[in-house]
């Protein structure tokens, strides 16, 4: 091979970079490994991770992941594939996405889903850049104090250097405060309001009114969902927003400390056009046959390049997958089922928690999996004790309010247990 | 491949289930909440058995191409062999069952490969440091960016808005730019495919934040005066930014570091070998030198004195541990922001770091220059039938501008116009011979690029049989430009119609027209 192309050695493919910079050292790097023993590294790493029973939310949620999942999704023919930028060999990609598209659409009701994005959070921040982008010449986003903090961040992040001002609306008694909303929005100059709906307290917010404020003032309201939750509280096209973002995690994506999971971002089909990320779209081939393409790719930074609506063009293909085999398996009926298991479940343990005279009711407002008590007793401590006990629970949403979450993978057994270490502590 | 019709919304009958899970013994449901925060209709998911939903979806995956199926020559995607021993690695049950907020000390094996993995990106790389939180290359681009700013912000040095972007970059450099609220300035490419610095000299001042490269770039060269590039925008005050797509070719050569770059990202998914999953996850951790380790996203994990592993800078509280007023007591408060929910895809990191410790210091050395001899071994080989417009020696990719015969021929008395073979026409008829397409029409510099990287792992014969196809395809648009133009012939699809598909967009199931 070196004969062909002229040279003596491997490093005559180098005699262009500057003698300098040639790296003659050795790599601080452990010596090469058999797979046995990069095998037996792992697991002995693994065992110093201490397995916990999960009764915490805060955007990850400890749902089961059905056999199937793992089965299908590590199909090589999926796993090993690159973006579907070949149509004719990657119909089985362009497919799923598809269906996906049309199922976030259902969980959603809004009209267009992208193929998605990274995750929840920066779902949020697209759909931030994305309000800026239809709203021509306003630079103001609000957003709930009720969002999850490690949303908020990401959202402060991106519009620190993309030049975006962030407005804030109060909370009261547990929800976003339709008073302060509308003082905000008097203050002008808003392209947008993002409002979770379920809050970090756990709370299912009630949007009464918030789309007709935002619409008049000629903003878009933006939805930050928990999707799991949509098939059984109230849609965002049922609230009238604009645009829906969230995490997909919770359809089917294990907890693997944080990722990879999947954004998603579903629009009324009026913005379209600014939708950042891929979408997938039917059409037919030369001979008639239905097939699937990426379409729409006019907004994308191949194209545009500094003119794109986002710099976004790997995402989380794979992860899509996940969710479209979840909600398959699930269907209507299932997806119903986990939701009611979580709702018992969260309610059993939130009654039974302030039977043991240490928490007080923080909010009278409903709730479905996750919910908030003020703690009476000193937070660390009984945090402490109920890790040693096995337990991840009461986490501390704010000075000594603590959040707990129950999902159907929680059983009976386990609930009263908790309670018992908590009786007791 | 065969072709497969339905979609999963086609098998759907009323009332069939492919779920598995407890009655609800629970003495409430869901229909207790309030009706006016309650959804009225359910949605309308598929009504589908455990079987239709594994047939389904096996049925799909064989009309997919990847990586296990066949080579892709795809240029600056890097597209190399996923090792199998690293999926069961990030599939190892106390990885995947942890929740991201658990408490430092239930999660020490777990941390231990954020800072090992960062140690080893330190060593391979130059850089002192790196951020886990980007989930792709173009997420590590707007974060890299993000630090050049805020280290300028930083330093009360407020007017550096602009940053140098080489006409030759991918799409999601200027992108990113954008997005990071950076003006693009571009700065040329010479004939011989490197950046022109006298065309860059004169776009120097103080409002420049910095400049982005790929070195090599995307025609697979090594930007040779680099040097004079990196003093140059130091002494104006700016900073060298590193896109860490072109990575691969430089290991066990050269290290970013040391050629003057302060700040780079990775794309794990490419040159640490964790599969691309048709579009994601990937991993994008962003690299900076010494002096920028303050201004790197939060959260961090950082080595304790006691010997234990500790993550600072979480936006939540964790147990036992309170938010907010952390954050200062840290030494967080210079720190970029956050950048993603967490603190990145960590599974995709557990396989970078078993590719890693499997090749080890000594063989890692040789992936760069493997994968040079590979791409320069086809650029040698197939320069008689393709145009070679830039012939000198490459690194990890080359690109070819288009065939030097594609069979067009002038309408004569006897016989009507022949129009040629074009390089999409190439692309898709090698999809005939079981072979994925290179990148084409990329980088922008040629009309007609095809753009090739072989990568390291594929053997000799895999790409003596691939060049034997390209040069097949060479002969068939001399001889039939019509029979290319309508390739590819032996897909589970033919050309499907983008045109129709952008005018009247169908984007869901319930969009498509009732027959």
């Amino acid at each position: 091979m070196l004969d062909r192309i002229g040279a003596k050695t491997l490093d005559d493919l180098y005699s262009d970079v500057p003698a300098d910079f040639i790296f003659r050292g050795e790599y601080d790097l452990p010596d090469a490994k058999g797979e046995q023993e990069v095998r037996d590294y792992f697991e002995a790493l693994s065992k110093k991770n201490t397995s916990l029973k999960v009764f915490v939310g805060a955007g990850a949620y400890d749902h089961y992941t059905p056999s199937v999942i793992p089965y299908i999704t590590s199909r090589s023919e999926f796993l090993t594939a690159y973006t579907p930028y070949q149509a004719e060999i990657s119909q089985g990609t362009l497919r799923y996405v598809f269906e996906y598209q049309s199922m976030m659409c259902e969980l959603t009701g809004l009209d267009i889903s992208n193929a998605s994005l990274y995750d929840g959070a920066t779902a949020a921040a697209e759909a931030m850049k994305m309000a800026i982008a239809c709203a021509k010449h306003k630079t103001r986003v609000l957003l709930s104090n009720t969002l999850l903090p490690n949303v908020l961040k990401v959202i402060e992040t991106y519009a620190k250097y993309h030049g975006v001002e962030l407005g804030f609306i109060d909370v009261n008694k547990g929800q976003t405060c339709i008073v302060s909303l509308k003082n905000e929005l008097a203050k002008g100059d808003v392209a947008g309001i993002i409002v979770p709906g379920i809050n970090k307290y756990g709370i299912v917010e009630d949007f009464a009114g918030f789309a007709e404020a935002v619409h008049t003032e000629g903003g878009v309201m933006i939805e930050y969902c928990d999707p799991s939750t949509l098939a059984v509280i109230k849609t965002p096209k049922e609230w009238d927003a604009d645009i829906a973002v969230g995490d997909g995690q919770s359809l089917g994506i294990p907890l693997c400390f944080g990722g990879p999971y999947v954004g998603f971002m579903t629009c009324k089909k009026e913005f379209v056009r600014k939708m950042p990320g891929r979408i997938v779209g039917e059409t037919k081939d030369s001979e008639g046959k239905r097939c699937f393409v990426l379409t729409l790719q006019a907004r994308e930074q191949h194209i545009r390049r500094e003119k794109a609506t986002s710099n976004i063009c790997s995402n989380e293909s794979l992860l899509a997958l996940f969710v479209t085999v979840y909600l398959s398996l699930m269907g209507p009926e299932g997806m119903k089922r986990v939701n009611d298991l979580s709702y018992g479940g969260a309610h059993y343990l939130h009654d039974e928690l302030l039977k043991t005279g240490k928490f007080a009711e923080a909010f009278e407002r409903p709730f479905l999996n996750e919910f908030t008590l003020k703690c009476n007793v000193p937070v660390n401590e009984l945090q402490q004790k109920l890790l040693d006990a096995g337990f991840f629970a009461a986490l501390e949403i704010e000075e000594n309010y603590v959040s707990f979450c129950v999902t159907e993978k929680r059983t009976k057994e386990e609930i009263d247990s908790l309670v018992k270490v908590i009786k007791e502590a | 491949m065969k072709y497969y019709d339905k979609l999963i919304f086609e098998l759907s009958k009323a009332g069939r289930t492919g779920f598995s899970l407890p009655e609800n013994k629970w003495n409430v449901s869901t229909d207790a909440l309030p009706y006016g925060i309650r959804r009225t209709e359910s949605p309308d998911l598929p009504q589908v058995s455990e079987m239709d939903v594994v047939r389904h979806y096996t049925n799909l995956s064989q009309m997919n191409f990847g990586v296990d199926t066949g080579f892709y020559p795809l240029g600056s995607c890097t597209m190399k062999y996923n090792p199998k021993i690293n999926e069961e690695i990030a599939n190892m049950p106390a990885f995947q069952s942890e929740h991201p907020l658990q408490p430092d000390g239930s999660v020490q094996g777990t941390l231990e490969v954020y800072y090992e993995l960062n140690k080893a990106l330190a060593a391979i790389t130059g850089m002192e440091a790196f951020t886990f939180g980007p989930c792709a290359g173009a997420h590590g681009e707007l974060t890299g960016l993000m630090i050049m700013r805020q280290y300028h912000l930083q330093r009360g040095d407020l007017k550096r808005t602009r940053i140098i972007v080489p006409d030759s970059a991918h799409g999601t450099n200027p992108a990113s730019a954008a997005v990071c609220g950076l003006e693009v300035i571009e700065v040329k490419s010479k004939p011989d495919g490197l950046i022109d610095v006298n065309d860059l000299k004169p776009l120097l001042d103080d409002t420049i934040a910095g400049i982005m490269m790929t070195n090599p770039n995307t025609l697979g060269l090594f930007e040779k005066e680099i040097k004079e590039i990196a003093d140059l925008v130091h002494r104006v005050g700016g900073l060298l930014y590193y896109d860490g797509a072109n990575l691969n070719p430089l290991l066990g050569v050269t290290r970013p570091g040391d050629m003057g770059f302060d700040i780079m990202h990775i794309n794990l998914h490419k040159t640490f070998s964790t599969p691309h999953g048709g579009g994601g996850p990937g991993s994008g951790p962003v690299g900076v030198v010494k002096a920028l380790t303050p201004y790197l996203p939060v959260p961090k994990v950082v080595l304790d004195v006691d010997g234990k592993y500790r993550v600072k800078g979480r936006a939540t509280a964790t147990i036992c541990h309170r938010s907010g007023k952390m954050e200062a007591q840290e030494n967080c408060e210079l720190a970029a922001g956050e950048v993603s929910g967490f603190m990145g895809n960590f599974a995709i990191m557990l396989r970078a770091y078993a590719y890693i410790l499997m090749l080890g210091k000594q063989n890692i050395k040789m992936a760069g220059k493997l994968a040079a001899l590979n791409a320069n071994y086809v650029k040698e080989t197939l320069k008689d039938c393709y145009k070679l417009p830039i012939p000198s020696v490459c690194k990890h990719e080359f690109v070819f501008d288009g065939l030097i015969d594609d069979g067009a021929k002038p309408a004569t008395p006897d016989s009507p116009e022949v129009t040629g073979a074009t390089t999409l026409d190439v692309a898709k008829r090698l999809l005939d011979y079981g072979f994925h397409a290179p990148t084409i029409y990329f980088p922008l510099l040629f009309h007609q690029a095809i753009m090739i990287e072989p990568t390291e792992t594929e053997s000799k014969e895999t790409i003596d049989a691939f060049m034997d196809a390209m040069r097949k395809i060479a002969v068939e648009a001399k001889e039939n430009p019509d029979f290319l133009r309508s390739a590819p012939h032996n897909t589970p699809i033919r050309r499907p119609d983008e045109t129709t598909a952008a005018r009247n967009p169908i984007l869901k199931f319930k969009d498509q027209p009732t027959e």
